[in-house]
């Protein structure tokens, strides 16, 4: 029975499903109250928790998102249930850390993760395009580090209870969120009552919406940064086709809900100042190669077991708050009576997306450990 | 060619294997310990025209690939 199942969300066909999947849910849950554009959306939804827990003080982001808590515990699941669950760790704990903090601050200066990319396009949102060509750069460039011998070691297997622990805490936010217990008057849990963070589907369905995705992801190792880096370093189309299904899947859906809304001033929760839009995907691509995988797919990973990926999102979630509180986040486009006021980010968040990029640089060029074990 | 991926994250097996078929070597043996870099490797190979025998043993996964 299982084996089955999954050969086939292995095959060509499970990765079109999972896109599909993700593309249809997203645009559906949009419907059902997510905000515009960001049916799933992992760094806006990691940034909402930061938020929820009083990490930054943003009011208009503060929600403990379940789709994300989904993503991880499908993943567990699935990885239990077809004996994939591996709990294991690596190396550099410091800089994946870092990598995810930078890979946030590069995320929210555009606005959103890969997924959310992909979404906005099929909303219509043009501002996409640059984001993608930003992360696509910032790919390209990873790639270069790849071929050159960049890596951050081997990872080892370590305590199966160490490979819970990721689970544990999303099981713990869940709890928070059902409960909403005050810790103080004036304290956490912080839930937004205006703003993108006021706007979500019924928590059952969301997380229902996130376990399903959570679930056939972690088969079928679905992930936008490697579907990039994959066609430029092997020539590899399998995950491409996932996201090709994703943005096709979500349109389709958009034009039958009426979410599509083409042009690229005044979109939803995003902003068309380009530079930004484009300096923000290179930092996030870059940092998503070199940490080897999209927001996502660390999610996924850190479900079943990887603790790596477990401290990447963490990372993220640290960034998201730093992001708030020093004001390095781009702000969305307005129109004010007819009167457009272009977002963007500030001169610290472009500050902040430089130096990213030059600790990226560093990473990739300073760690390429001779990987033993090669012989002819 | 003998190749120990063991523990390498992804794309590094892949990385790897695509190394060696570029220098045209054949047998390649690669031993990996993850479903996912088995995969990732049985399916550059797939690509590239190689025969791919998997023996599964423990939690590693022996792989030969041949032309």
């Amino acid at each position: 029975m299982l084996r089955p199942i999954s050969r086939f969300l292995t095959s060509r066909w499970g990765m079109i499903v999972t896109g599909a999947t993700i593309g249809i849910l997203a645009s559906l849950l949009q419907k059902l109250g997510n905000p515009p554009n960001m049916g799933v959306c992992v760094a806006c939804f990691e940034r909402d928790i930061a938020g929820a827990l009083g990490l930054h003080r943003a009011s208009v982001v503060q929600y403990i998102r379940p789709e994300i808590l989904g993503f991880v515990l499908g993943s567990m699941v699935a990885a239990f249930v077809f004996r994939d669950f591996n709990a294991r760790n690596g190396s550099a704990p410091i800089v994946r850390f870092l990598l995810g903090a930078f890979a946030m601050v590069g995320a929210l200066a555009f606005l959103g993760c890969p997924w959310r990319a992909l979404l906005r396009l099929a909303g219509g949102d043009l501002n996409a395009v640059v984001g993608l060509a930003g992360l696509t750069i910032g790919i390209a460039i990873g790639d270069q580090f790849l071929k050159y011998g960049y890596n951050l070691g081997r990872s080892h297997k370590t305590y199966y209870s160490a490979g819970l622990i990721m689970p544990a805490i999303m099981a713990g936010l869940l709890a928070l969120l059902v409960f909403a217990p005050k810790f103080s008057a004036d304290g956490a849990i912080f839930l937004s009552e205006k703003g993108p963070g006021s706007l979500h589907a019924p928590i059952i369905i969301s997380l229902a919406a996130g376990l399903l995705i959570g679930f056939i992801a972690q088969r079928t190792r679905f992930c936008t940064m490697g579907s990039i880096r994959d066609v430029l370093l092997v020539g590899d189309f399998h995950l491409m086709r996932g996201v090709i299904a994703l943005v096709v899947s979500a349109f389709a859906v958009n034009l039958v809900t009426g979410q599509v809304n083409f042009g690229i001033i005044g979109q939803p929760i995003a902003h068309s100042n380009h530079l930004g839009n484009l300096a923000g995907m290179v930092l996030a691509g870059l940092a998503f190669v070199l940490a080897g995988g999209c927001p996502g797919r660390q999610l996924i990973l850190s479900g079943e077991g990887d603790t790596d990926a477990g401290i990447f999102v963490l990372g993220m979630i640290t960034g998201a708050a730093f992001a708030h509180n020093f004001g390095l986040a781009a702000k969305p486009d307005k129109i004010l009576n007819d009167v457009v006021q272009v977002g963007g980010i500030s001169s610290a968040g472009m500050t902040a997306v430089l130096i990213g990029i030059v600790f990226c640089l560093i990473v990739g060029l300073t760690m390429r450990e001779k990987i033993q074990g090669v012989v002819r | 060619m003998k190749i120990d991926a063991c523990g390498l994250s992804c794309p590094q097996p892949v990385i790897l294997t695509n190394n060696a078929m570029n220098d045209n070597e054949s047998p390649i043996y690669i031993v990996v310990d993850t479903q996912c870099a088995c995969e990732n490797v049985q399916r550059l190979a797939n690509n590239k025209g190689y025969q791919v025998e998997i023996e599964k043993s423990g939690e590693k996964f022996q792989m030969k690939l041949a032309k």
